[in-house]
């Protein structure tokens, strides 16, 4: 990829216990949102490549905003794209793409991937960005990058980005997959080549310890999974309130083939095609915008890693306590702080490790199978998951971003919270031993 | 099951070798005695390259937790499913883990928690794969 555009350094993500409280709580805040029509794949069309939807969510977080876009002066984005699908390396990107935007000299631009500079390229009306940066990963990464960087001045008014294209075909099912032979090194982890481990096999392994130690059952996922559909599809910007209105009953859930079991088809996730983004600005200039300003309290970042082949689930639950810890350190605040919960869930089944590292509503290990068989709709006072997550809406690894952000802004709909008040949430991920957390509050202390 | 052939790389080779002969052995640290699988250019605890050692394992273990596949990635596996994939742990240490196929274990009827023994398969390009079975 030809870019200026540096990658954000280890020290802007908050990775260690012991940090403290961030030194910008409540001084940075989210106020614009925008979001992308989504689909199952790209069609071919400029109008719906990634970088079409990417432009589409960036204008509307400016004019949800209500900022002239010539006072945003920083992007953080995600320059990676892919749901797992590459653009075949022997097929040209076809022509009426090529001429619909100003190109960079990287013709997957938009396409397979994106960049600040073709942003800034299709995008005229920014004409004052002085700060561009990448977040390798998800948007839990941009958020955290963005939060640190208008913390520490770098930019006043930022745009944070994430993109996915998704192209024909199965995911991993190419490339090496088919490869008759494989590297020796590849051979022995991960367990995709020789052993044949579809993407939902490690977290299965963990939920299958889990349900030996703790005495539950895959039956006692489906309180969870038709909640978090049902609060997908109060979700108009999500894939499946948009393409495919369909609740998720039990029977259903209980009945799907499995992939990997103790993972089912619904454990795993949908890759979809989607962009979001978010216009963060400092806590003094939110006051002037259009929206009500949604403050960062905190910022957290889990760096685990396994010793052996697969994380076991004792090292799963070590890094989620800590992750917990890091979380409350940061934002300075503690579990009964937190209104409601927005933390990942693609796999289905290591929500539960998330939220019990969280110590969500007094929660212990062991505690959350027994949990989603009580009411955590968004109407009671134990809401879990109210954007519905992937289960929801599709694979963006954005939604529960956007629905902390509107559920403190009084903007979630039909999804609105009822039984408690959206004062603090929790959002991030994706993974329990690696990923990106961000503490949203109401007001800035 | 006939498995993905394997081309051995310059960090592995002695690992491959070692299973043509049908001997299992793994890294470890000589500064710092730990044992270390998958193999790594240094020592993942005292961050040492240059004392790292192959050493011979006694080729038993434990099953520590399994799934069953149903849908795989993998074109040359795809006739066998559904299939077992067990994570074994080392006898001498079970913070080390290995995967394993069960071969001649019948499927989603795993006794989690039994010993099992090393055994070598050939793969597809005829290098040998470490795999577990419970004896007998
Ligand atoms: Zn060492």
């Amino acid at each position: 990829m030809t870019t200026t555009t540096p990658n954000a350094p280890d020290s802007m993500y908050r990775s260690r216990e012991g940090m403290g409280v961030w030194e910008h709580r409540g001084k940075v805040a989210a106020v614009g949102i925008g979001h992308s029509p989504t689909a199952r794949r790209w069609d071919g069309r400029p109008e719906t490549s990634v970088g079409a939807n990417s432009i589409i969510a960036l204008r509307q977080a400016i004019a949800d905003a209500g900022v002239p876009p010539d006072q945003v002066d920083g992007i953080v984005l995600v320059p990676v794209t892919t749901t797992g699908a590459y653009w075949p390396s022997d097929t040209p990107v076809p022509q009426d793409v090529v001429n619909a935007f100003n190109p960079t000299d990287d013709p997957l631009d938009g396409i397979g991937q994106l960049s600040a500079e073709w942003l800034l390229k299709n995008m005229p009306e920014l004409t004052n960005v002085k700060f561009t940066m990448n977040a390798p990963g998800c948007m839990s990464a941009a958020i955290t990058v963005a939060a640190q960087a208008v913390g520490d001045g770098l930019t006043s008014t930022c745009l944070v980005l994430k993109g996915w294209h998704n192209l024909e075909g199965r995911y991993n099912h190419g490339g090496i997959s088919a490869a008759d032979a494989v590297p020796g090194t590849f051979a022995i982890s991960p367990g995709r080549t020789l052993w044949g481990a579809p993407g939902c096999y490690g977290t299965a392994l963990q939920f299958a310890e889990y349900c030996r130690k703790y005495g539950k059952h895959h039956d006692m996922m489906a309180p969870f999974m038709q909640n978090s559909r049902r609060n997908g599809l109060l979700f108009p910007e999500g894939y499946w309130a948009q393409h495919r209105p369909e609740q998720l009953l039990p029977e259903d859930y209980l009945t799907s083939r499995w992939i990997a079991k103790p993972a089912n088809l619904f454990d795993n996730d949908i890759p979809i095609m989607a962009s979001a983004a978010y216009l963060f600005t400092t806590a003094d200039r939110a006051q002037d915008m259009a929206q009500k300003p949604v403050y960062i309290l905190g910022h957290a970042s889990s760096r685990g890693t396994a010793r052996s082949i697969t994380p076991t689930l004792e090292e799963i639950q070590a890094e989620t306590g800590s992750t917990g810890r890091k979380i409350y350190e940061s934002a300075g605040i503690t579990a009964d702080d937190l209104s409601f919960e927005n933390m990942y869930d693609g796999f289905a089944q290591f929500h539960q490790f998330h939220i019990e590292g969280l110590g969500y509503r007094g929660m212990k290990f062991g505690d959350a199978l027994d949990f989603y068989q009580t009411d955590i709709s968004i109407e009671g006072p134990n809401p879990i998951l109210p954007s519905g997550g992937n289960i929801g809406s599709g694979r963006s690894r954005f939604w529960m971003h956007t629905d902390c952000i509107q559920q403190i802004q009084g903007r979630a709909g039909a999804r609105a919270l009822t039984g408690v008040k959206p004062e603090i949430g929790v959002s991030g991920g994706p993974m329990p031993m690696g990923g990106n957390f961000t503490v949203w509050s109401a007001t800035p202390n | 099951m006939v498995k993905q052939g394997v081309i051995p790389d310059e960090l592995t080779k002695p690992y491959w070798d070692a299973a043509n002969e049908e001997r299992l052995v793994i890294q470890n640290c000589s500064a710092c005695g730990r044992l270390q699988h998958p193999p790594a250019r240094a020592c993942a605890l005292c961050g040492s390259g240059a004392n790292l050692e192959w050493k011979e394992t006694v080729g038993r273990g434990t099953i520590y937790n399994y799934g069953v596949v149903y849908d795989c990635p993998v074109a040359s596996l795809k006739e066998d499913l559904p299939f077992n994939l067990a994570v074994i742990m080392l006898e001498e240490d079970p913070g080390i883990l290995f995967y394993s196929h069960l071969p001649g274990t019948p499927v989603d009827d795993v006794p989690v928690g039994a010993t099992v023994e090393v055994v070598f398969e050939a793969t597809a390009n005829g290098q040998k794969v470490p795999e577990w079975q419970v004896p007998g």
